[in-house]
């Protein structure tokens, strides 16, 4: 299997006030396309930094990412933004639906930024819909709808332009038991059934377990596998 | 258009909220509807002015009059067509509250300089005719419900006495910009009486008006005229009528400057008020502009955002207002005395300006909301706990 992410020397630091705060150090890691990859560590081990940069939404104090072939971090914001509509899907803990548009609105919503007819928005929005269970709540409001429906609903927004790589963190973290496990297995599916790469962060040895690697970070330091 | 379902459905998250702010714009609106409309009531006399007329008057005071004979030799100025002339009569017609002008005038002339009040010919032949007739402006006869026949009485302050006229007339406005709210009557009746009563005061003219043949000429008649009268006892200064009007107007110019100053304040005012229900609506948001960015929309397209539905807010308050405004101001004109502002409506600058706030609110109002969204990173936005 090729590497679909390369990290490659990777550090990153923030500047809170005037202080510099280091969170990545140095850091390398190669994920292959297909694998289900748990990034696990204490509060502020820079596990949601990588995860970030990985999807494109924040940039490295230096070092390479590439991701599908593409040196992300050399792209401008214009460059990126395109680069994420394209090749990520975004999970996030707290599902962060849009409150005025309905499930089949809130899916759609990546699609927009697509050349696609609406007739063709609708089929793929019912698909992704269908593949998470919730074909029937296509009309409902996120307050209409249970916490594990409307992290199903996040999940569907996060396939439905079919991306290479999806990324979640904490996906399960707002979740009672039962409606995490619905995730957990959903993920498991989409991974094995429709190939995706998926890298989460987790703080529940439960979730990391249904991934087929789990790798650790301690102070921005990827502890050897 | 990718995000014209969200403006649409953006204001109904609060709709207390939006309400309030539509409401708040609406109000706005007809305020500075209204305050236009007012400032340019106030200009109506300047804009209805004739280029061909003169007004010559006391040099001194506009309350001081001028001699009777001084007619005859206004006549004889070259390029002078016709010359008549009016006093000021005032009184009081039912309460000191019914303002409108009372005019003494010459009857044989009066008509001839103001073509602009349309009278018919056996209307104007009766009220040559008969010495203690009026004829009464449209606006004044439905204002007080007065037809040809019916007697009107004054109580003289100015000229005492009681003073009972006979309608036998009614002039419509030619153009919109016209006076429809004048009292005129024989100055010869009022007059003789003066010449029994105070004799001091007979054959005292107010100020006369001086149709000309040539406008271009004005300057140089004007002149003329003054000259035949300089150090006499009265000494004239003659003007156009529009000048003569815009002197009114300088008497009162801080008021409307104020007015002015004032209806833009309003505008000021509520452009605040929607900025700060935008930039509330703008944090309250933060996370999900993230998710947006996130998902790839750009800085475009949550300018487009943001400022549609400050647009939306802004439009739907200001069409809101600007309907208002009519009735409203048609309700005005019921209640002021039709001789405060005898043309009294809505011009179409003032809609074009009204129409225009609006959008400069909706515009103004959505800028540091979008420079906010743009500007915060993705992963600050994720933070951001509202």
């Amino acid at each position: 299997m090729s590497a679909i992410i390369q990290v490659q020397n990777v550090s990153k630091s923030y500047w809170r006030d005037s202080f510099e705060v280091p969170v990545l150090n140095d850091l390398s890691l190669e994920i292959n396309q297909g694998e289900f990859l748990a990034l696990m560590g204490p509060s502020g081990s820079g596990k949601t930094t990588l995860l970030n940069l990985i999807a494109g939404i924040d940039r490295p104090s230096s070092g390479k990412l590439i991701v599908d072939g593409t040196d992300i971090s050399t792209l401008n914001e214009s460059g990126l933004a395109k680069w994420r509509s394209a090749k990520i899907g975004f999970v996030f803990q707290f599902y962060n639906l849009i409150p005025v548009l309905t499930a089949y609105e809130n899916v759609e919503l990546p699609l927009l930024l697509t050349k696609l007819s609406k007739a063709q928005r609708k089929e793929h929005v019912e698909s992704a819909l269908q593949i998470v269970g919730l074909g029937d709540r296509m009309d409902h409001y996120p307050k209409q709808l249970s916490g594990g429906q409307e992290q199903r609903v996040a999940i569907a927004r996060a396939i439905v332009t079919d991306p290479v790589i999806l990324v979640a963190d904490e996906p399960t973290g707002d979740l009672d038991k039962h409606s995490a496990e619905e995730i957990l297995t959903l993920m498991e599916r989409l991974n094995k059934e429709f190939h995706k790469t998926i890298v989460i962060v987790t703080h529940d040895p439960h979730a990391a377990s249904k991934a087929g690697i789990t790798r650790h970070l301690e102070k921005g330091d990827l502890i050897p596998a | 258009m990718k995000v014209l379902k969200l403006i649409l459905k953006n204001p109904l998250r609060h709709k207390l909220r939006t309400a309030l702010t539509i409401l708040g714009i609406a109000i706005a609106v007809i305020a500075f509807g209204l305050l236009r409309t007012v400032v340019t009531a106030w200009y109506v006399g300047v804009e209805g002015a004739s280029a061909n007329r003169l007004i010559t008057r006391q040099a001194v005071s506009f309350i001081f009059p001028l001699p009777y004979a001084y007619k005859d030799k206004i006549t004889q100025v070259p390029g002078v067509k016709t010359v008549t002339f009016a006093n000021w009569f005032g009184g009081v017609y039912i309460d000191k509250n019914q303002f409108f002008a009372r005019i003494a005038a010459d009857a044989e002339t009066i008509f001839d300089v103001y073509p602009e009040f349309l009278i018919s010919k056996e209307e104007l032949e009766t009220f040559k005719r008969e010495r203690n007739s009026c004829v009464l402006g449209e606006g004044i006869a439905k204002q007080y419900n007065l037809k040809v026949g019916d007697i009107m009485t004054l109580e003289g302050d100015i000229y005492p006495g009681n003073w009972e006229f006979i309608v036998r007339g009614i002039y419509k406005p030619r153009d919109k910009t016209t006076d429809a709210s004048q009292m005129i009557f024989h100055w010869n009746y009022v007059n003789e009486r003066m010449q029994v009563e105070m004799p001091e005061r007979a054959g005292d003219v107010g100020w006369y008006i001086v149709q000309i043949s040539d406008p271009a000429k004005s300057a140089l008649i004007s002149e003329q005229i003054d000259a035949l009268f300089k150090n006499s006892p009265a000494e004239t200064k003659t003007e156009t009528e529009r000048a003569f009007q815009q002197g009114f107007l300088s008497a009162t110019s801080a008021i409307i400057v104020a007015m002015n100053l004032i209806s833009f304040v309003i505008i000021g005012i509520i452009m605040l008020v929607l900025g700060n229900t935008m930039i509330m609506a703008a944090r309250e948001r933060t996370r999900e502009y993230a998710v947006f960015k996130a998902l790839g929309f750009s800085g475009f397209h949550l300018t487009g955002l943001i400022m549609g539905e400050s647009l939306l807010i802004a439009a739907v308050g200001g069409g809101v207002g600007l309907f208002l405004t009519f009735p409203i101001v048609a309700g005005f004109e019921q209640v002021i005395p039709k001789g405060f502002f005898p043309v009294f409506q809505i011009e179409p600058i003032t809609v074009i300006l009204a129409v225009s706030a609006a959008i400069l609110i909706g515009v103004a109002a959505a800028i540091f909301p979008i420079h906010r969204a743009l500007s915060t990173k993705i992963i600050d936005g994720f933070r951001f706990v509202g």
